[in-house]
């Protein structure tokens, strides 16, 4: 079982040195003659105007609400999935119960414009 | 034979033969195992990233009726070595105003995510890195990961385009993994297992794709656009928002994104041919030419896709994952519960030749009726009525002149 983890342990150990390697690679080879206009953002051309680090709209965040609702309800759903062939009927409505209430909130929240870009 | 058929069985043994001659313990030739084989996976996934680099450009290039790459080398092959040379001896320019931890963090979490898919990719019967009971969650756990790094890269630029990029992948990224993950339940209830070995073995009478065709396409979709592949690349659409969350990346940190990309790309590509075409089951050939067959038609798939669909724009992409993907999942799901309860009730098992045509035909019948459903709920995109009032209201107010009151 933890054997089963060290693998992707070393995975990620080795992974860790390709994008690393690439920084420290093109830190040796690469030319280093920056100055400030070179630096500067690149936005047509143009010095940018304003703070780039602004709000945005509430709107965006309720799709965040919305994904982490039905992200929950995955967590519910892959056991229930796996499970399945041992738990017979019972498991079968009392899950089309579960998603009809999910399926409620959806049409709630499509109703309510919730689902809406703007 | 068993050179061809099975490679990675016979080389493991010898190799761990040999290992064990030395006199070592078992966990340090365990851990030596691991070692080799996540090395040779690693070297195997930037060598698929260099030739499908080729292999994109060339097949565009084919589908747009140009000639593509053809200098490099005998067809251009040595392209993608002149395009890393390039990119790793240029400068690589940080603006003044970024956020400079972050930007040169961002490109390392895109890319880690990236690799750790492959560890529990089934490549042939004894060729996966570990077979976790939980494969497919892992999988997800994962690759959700990359959508830190681009709201990462594109809030660390301070480029009002890069921002725009890394917020709409991120509601992108969110709302896709909804279908993606509720499409792949129907398989789940099919095998009883997360297990990726499980998953395939569970394949070899029949592929799910001809027992969920519904939950392939939606996987498909989700899918592609998980990855951010044109038509839905609105992260980085390049009409709109210059190039998304790496318009500032040069050199090693743009290297470093599209590397992860086109190994994300394939490992999609893999992704659907293991779990809905059976990875490395098949005829006569060995398991992981199977593998590698399935896995690149599943990428020229989405090449091709590239070459033909324009992309959607925004607002239509969010509609399309909350009001098509992810009720029509939600509907598949639950059919999928029925038909496998239909399954458990007749005592249906899918290795048998019966039991594969009587679920073949239940899946058949519940998924024309949910296609049928579909057609007749969205036969007919709503027409943007505001537009045509604007329209409407703007030749109304123009005041009449003489050309017009005439009736010309």
């Amino acid at each position: 079982m933890l054997g089963d983890y060290a693998a992707v342990g070393v995975l990620l150990a080795i992974v860790l040195t390709i994008p690393i390697g690439g920084y420290v690679v093109t830190w040796l080879l690469r030319p280093k003659r920056a100055y400030p206009l070179k630096q500067q953002t690149y936005e047509c051309g143009l010095e940018t105007t304003g703070d780039t680090w602004v709000q945005f709209k509430v709107q965006y965040y309720i799709f965040a609400l919305i994904f982490v609702v039905f992200d929950i309800e995955t967590v519910f759903i892959y056991p229930w999935a796996v499970a399945y062939k041992q738990t017979g009927l019972f498991a079968l409505v009392e899950m089309m119960i579960f998603i009809l209430i999910l399926v409620m909130g959806l049409a709630y929240a499509w109703r309510k414009g919730a689902l809406e870009w703007v | 034979m068993d050179i061809i058929y099975d490679p990675f069985r016979v080389i493991g043994d010898a190799l761990r033969g040999l290992l064990g001659g030395f006199g070592l313990p078992d966990w340090a030739v365990q851990l030596i195992m691991i070692v080799i084989g996540v090395s040779v996976l690693v070297v195997f996934a930037m060598l698929t990233m260099m030739f499908l680099t080729w292999l994109e450009r060339k097949l565009i290039a084919r589908i747009q009726d140009r000639v593509g790459p053809n200098r490099v080398g005998p067809l251009g092959l040595l392209q993608p070595v002149a395009d890393m040379v390039k990119l790793f001896t240029k400068e690589f320019i940080i603006p003044t105003n970024a956020d400079k931890v972050i930007y040169y963090l961002a490109p390392i979490i895109f890319v880690i995510p990236a690799f750790m898919v492959f560890a529990v990719m089934p490549f042939d019967r004894h060729a996966i890195i570990s077979d976790l009971n939980i494969g497919w969650l892992y999988i997800v756990a994962i690759g959700s990961t990359s959508t830190i790094a681009l709201l990462m890269a594109g809030w660390s630029s301070n480029n009002k385009y890069a921002l725009l990029g890394g917020m709409r992948a991120v509601a992108q990224f969110v709302s896709y993994e909804i279908p993606q993950v509720l499409s792949v339940v129907g398989i789940l209830l099919l095998v009883g297992s997360l297990r990726m070995g499980a998953i395939v073995e569970a394949q070899n009478t029949i592929w799910f794709v001809l027992l969920q065709p519904v939950a392939f396409v939606i996987f498909l979709l989700s899918t592609i656009s998980e990855i951010n592949r044109t038509p839905f690349d609105l992260p980085e659409a390049e009409s709109e928002i210059i190039a998304g969350y790496h318009t500032e990346y040069g050199a090693i940190g743009f290297a470093l994104f599209s590397l992860a990309e086109f190994i994300n790309m394939f490992a999609a590509s893999a992704l659907a041919a293991t779990i809905f075409f059976g990875g490395w089951q098949g005829p006569i050939l060995p398991g992981w030419l199977w593998f590698l067959i399935k896995s690149y038609a599943m990428v020229f798939v989405m090449i091709w896709l590239r070459g033909t669909l324009p992309r959607l724009r925004v607002d239509q992409l969010m509609n399309f994952a909350w009001k098509v993907l992810v009720p029509l999942s939600l509907v598949n799901l639950t059919l999928a519960g029925v038909g496998v309860s239909v399954m458990n009730y007749y005592g249906w098992q899918l290795s048998s030749l019966p039991g594969v045509l009587f679920a073949f035909g239940t899946f058949l019948v519940f998924n024309v009726i949910m296609v049928l459903l579909f057609l007749a709920l969205y036969r007919t995109p709503k027409v943007e009525r505001r537009n045509v009032v604007l329209v409407k209201q703007a030749s109304k107010s123009r005041p009449q002149t003489p050309a017009a009151a005439s009736g010309r």
